[in-house]
């Protein structure tokens, strides 16, 4: 079991109020990933829920139980840090184990489990190493093993990811997510990559300034962002908008448009520009527009496309793809 | 050319270090030689370097003059004693201002170390009286109290500046594997800081061993270590300069081959591979 509730949770540090208030539900053995911008709240928010930090105000409650006050051990949570913070000094068995050890479990159970998890993470080789003798991906591996072997109710990662170079990173995801499919465990991912957000949540959760600005399936986001920022925040590359007239014209203060939603033609369209950088990448082309009036604008097209820098373009959003904004953001 | 000056210039320095070692180096030499000679030869003018009768009779008149082992035995349990001691209280005390610091951890901590610069004759008399109050002069416990509290500050300066550097996200993540307070600091922040812990030990240990004020002032002959034991020897009447400089060398050579032996393994990294 593992639901986790938040009960206009609030945090300050000083005078300064990191997280106004935050109302969220996770369900047992969701995948939820906390998303925004560096500074926006979302770490801070993970430790106030592992017990790392004190709440201001509101309530904590896991699995029926408020454990707003209750020590990070007694939560029944299990947290992977972003610098792993493996315990140098001991080997990677006695490093997976420590948990166990404090816990006061038997040794042969100890071993047991330490040997199941090393299983699951390809660790086996290793457990006599120290942790300075790992690469980077092995290491996080030996942090999550840390973790497993608890059976905590829920995990907590803290931009797990981040210190690991491109490639690794997406095998890292990928294990990440079919462990959550082995373990049918709760977990709480925190990044500021929206990709990671995009692709292993069951749901995402877009902190701005310690405030939730929605929550939601990852194509629920991309489909009905709430409003601009949201809309701005997930997809890759950005959402454009427009503001003025053609936007006024639809009714909005500003309309966004998703680069991979336009229909672009050389001989006319809707809106034109000049192509200002091409990039061809074979299977996409990313074209860097400056439209007329003087908004700058990514579209991406499948595929080739034949148009390099200077040449006149015509965009057209495609039916249904058009998001409208008003004054203040939100959507309409 | 350019070779060339450079050459000399290496020359220059490497023989100019040499010279300022040898003359930091001096004094002890002269002590060691001195304790060799016989009481006429220490006072001869010029003075005799190498060329003088060589003799071992200073060691054996100080050895049968005076117990040089209790006042070694009293050294070792003074110094190390107060150490440990200190260590025990700085430990926990320097954790906090490291891991948990307040508003006002920094000026505690100059406040701490400012209490190293008052005179320690400021404070004799009334310790004096207190430790007369209390049946504490010449006694092991009450100079090995008095030691610890003096280096208290150095302590936990020295082992705050260590455990400044150990990621407090390993210490959370003990935390969160359920590590109580004292297992925490027992399994992970301590092996950890072993090597700053050890530097710390040593350096204490070091300034325990030669710290001369209070254990005069306050020791006499049962619980008087090696200083007191020095001391005894450079009287204002009769020339002992011999003995008294063989009673110095046997106070120093112990610290001085621990300081030998463990200056390398001081010298380690201290959170190797804990985070990248």
């Amino acid at each position: 079991m593992g639901s986790i509730t938040l009960q206009q949770v609030r945090k300050t540090f000083g005078e300064v109020e990191v997280i106004p208030g935050v109302d969220l539900e996770i369900s047992d053995g969701e995948f939820v990933v906390f998303v925004g911008p560096s500074g926006c709240g979302k770490s801070t928010l993970l430790r106030l829920i592992a017990g790392l930090e004190d709440v201001t105000s509101g309530r904590i409650v896991i699995d029926g139980q408020d454990v707003t006050q209750a020590a990070p051990a007694k939560r029944k949570l299990a947290m992977v840090f972003q610098s792993y913070a493996l315990y140098p000094h001991m080997s990677v068995r006695k490093n997976i184990a420590f948990p166990l050890k404090m816990a006061g479990m038997a040794a042969d159970e100890q071993e047991r489990r330490v040997q199941h998890a090393a299983g699951i993470l390809n660790l086996t080789d290793y457990l006599d190493r120290r942790p300075g003798q790992l690469s980077g991906g092995q290491r996080q591996r030996v942090a999550i093993g840390r973790a497993i072997v608890r059976e905590p109710s829920a995990f907590l990662f803290d931009e797990p990811l981040s210190n690991l170079d491109a490639a690794l990173r997406v095998n890292m995801r990928v294990e990440i997510s079919e462990l959550h499919k082995k373990l049918a465990t709760t977990m709480i991912y925190v990044t500021h990559d929206q990709v990671e957000a995009m692709t292993m949540a069951d749901k995402i959760v877009v902190l701005r300034a310690g405030r939730v600005e929605q929550v939601g399936s990852p194509l629920e986001l991309y489909r009905q962002p709430a409003n601009r920022f949201v809309a701005g925040f997930i997809g890759s590359p950005n959402m454009n908008f427009i503001e003025g007239e053609a936007a006024a014209a639809m009714g909005a203060h500003a309309i966004g448009v998703r680069p991979e939603h336009f229909t672009m033609s050389t001989t006319g369209g809707q809106f034109a520009g000049t192509v200002g950088v091409a990039e061809h990448l074979g299977s996409d082309t990313f074209l860097h527009i400056e439209l007329d009036g003087g908004t700058p604008i990514v579209a991406r097209a499948a595929g080739e496309f034949p148009v390099d820098h200077g040449d006149r373009i015509w965009l057209t959003p495609q039916d249904g793809r058009v998001y409208r904004f008003d004054q203040q953001g939100l959507a309409l | 050319m350019a070779r060339k000056t450079s050459d000399t210039r290496r020359w220059g320095f490497t023989i100019l270090a040499w010279g300022v070692a040898f003359l930091i180096f001096f004094p002890i030499l002269w002590t060691i030689l001195t304790s060799f000679k016989s009481e006429a030869d220490a006072i001869a003018s010029p003075p005799k370097f190498l060329f003088f009768d060589w003799t071992t009779q200073n060691y054996a008149e100080v050895q049968s003059r005076s117990p040089y082992f209790r006042h070694f035995m009293n050294s070792v349990i003074i110094s190390v004693g107060s150490t440990l001691l200190g260590l025990l209280i700085a430990i926990p005390a320097a954790w906090s201002m490291a891991f948990q610091p307040a508003k006002r951890t920094k000026d505690l901590l100059m406040w701490m170390l400012s209490t190293k610069m008052m005179p320690a004759a400021g404070v004799l008399i009334p310790m004096y009286l207190l430790f007369r109050g209390w049946g504490l002069l010449d006694t092991r416990a009450g100079i090995t109290v008095v030691l610890m509290l003096i280096n208290l500050p150095i302590i936990t300066w020295m082992l705050y500046t260590y455990f400044r550097e150990i990621p407090s996200e390993i210490l959370e993540a003990a935390r969160m594997d359920g590590a109580s307070l004292r297992n925490e600091i027992l399994h992970v922040l301590t092996p950890m800081a072993v090597p700053g812990i050890a530097s710390t030990l040593l350096l204490n240990v070091i300034l325990a061993w030669n710290e001369a004020f209070w254990t005069l002032n306050l020791t006499t002959s049962k619980a008087a270590p090696l200083t007191t034991f020095i001391a005894s020897y450079s009287s204002p009447e009769g020339l002992f300069y011999a003995k008294l400089s063989a009673a110095s060398t046997m106070a120093i050579a112990p610290i001085l081959i621990l300081g030998w032996f463990s200056q390398k393994q001081l010298v380690r990294g201290l959170t190797f591979g804990a985070v990248k």
